[in-house]
């Protein structure tokens, strides 16, 4: 089974990268991009019957750092 | 007096951090990442700068789980002092012996130069050495050095007067100036820029070698 876990910097933290991808779109020609948020996605191969309540206890314990990023687990 | 030097793969000023100890009067050791505890009568333990674990999924996140971490921990809830340069101050915020966290530069580029800083607080075996408003300059080398921490927090660490030293002319978008933090007991210290790099005249400057002084007179009277 596998878990997705998708981490991204937390609403109201100023994501520097993302502002610059963001200019760099509009350097593009690319007109309307009105905000870009760059975050990470990653996946874990598990064996059956490993629960979400565990890849919540890897996301609070490592995978993300709860101070500035937010992270969403899809499972399956 | 014993300091303990931590090394992680992809550590690397912790032979300068090292050297810096030793030219002040302590014995040192080395701790590999792997050792589960410290060494007995370690009075204080560094964290070096460098790139620990090629800073992989954030820097300072994989170091600061590492085995010998729990060592850290202990020695810290212990009262030990415990300072963290660069890569270190990452791993200290990291393992939450720290407030906050730093993230990427503002202006996304690598920072390598000389920076100038001014000492907000001489009230720390750290920076006791040093006269309050005192400013100096020591070497700068990182990519993510923006400090971040929420209001409340910063609020904390103002009103107690945790922060050590501020920046001048800020360089990498880190809130309020800021370039290094003590802990709530004033024996931890996390700061981006390198005193250990800033010891001898032959360096270019030698404005953290009173970092080393004062944490010397301290220890020893302790």
């Amino acid at each position: 089974m596998r878990a997705t876990v998708t981490v991204m910097l937390k609403q109201g933290v100023l994501d520097p990268q993302g502002e610059a991808v963001r200019h760099a779109l509009g350097a593009l020609g690319f007109e309307g991009v009105e905000g870009v948020r760059q975050g990470k996605v990653i996946e874990l191969d598990l064996s059956e019957g490993t629960t979400e309540e565990t890849v919540t206890e890897m996301c609070e314990k490592l995978l993300a750092n709860t101070v500035i990023e937010s992270y969403r687990i899809e499972m399956g | 007096m014993k300091a303990a030097v931590i090394v992680f793969p992809g550590s690397n000023c912790d032979r300068d951090l090292a050297v810096a100890f030793r030219k002040a009067g302590f014995e040192v050791a080395m701790v590999w990442h792997k050792d589960s505890g410290l060494p007995q009568g370690t009075d204080i333990v560094a964290i070096p700068g460098g790139f620990s674990f090629g800073d992989y999924l954030r820097c300072g996140a994989i170091a600061g789980r590492s085995p010998v971490m729990t060592g850290v921990a202990a020695h810290v809830a212990r009262g030990g002092y415990a300072l963290g340069i660069c890569n270190g101050f990452q791993v200290l915020c990291e393992t939450g012996l720290l407030p906050g966290a730093l993230m990427r530069n503002a202006g996304l580029k690598f920072i390598c130069k000389p920076q100038a800083l001014r000492v907000e607080t001489g009230e720390s075996a750290f920076t006791q050495d040093y006269a309050a408003g005192q400013e100096v300059t020591v070497p700068l080398a990182h990519h993510d050095g923006n400090y971040v921490i929420d209001p409340e927090g910063l609020a904390a660490l103002t009103a107690e007067d945790r922060i050590a030293f501020r920046y001048l002319r800020n360089p990498n978008g880190s809130v309020d100036d800021i370039a290094g933090i003590l802990s709530a007991n004033r024996r931890v210290l996390g700061m981006m820029p390198h005193p250990e790099r800033a010891i001898d005249p032959a360096h270019g400057g030698a404005d953290g070698w009173p970092m080393f002084t004062g944490l010397c007179t301290a220890l020893v009277a302790a």
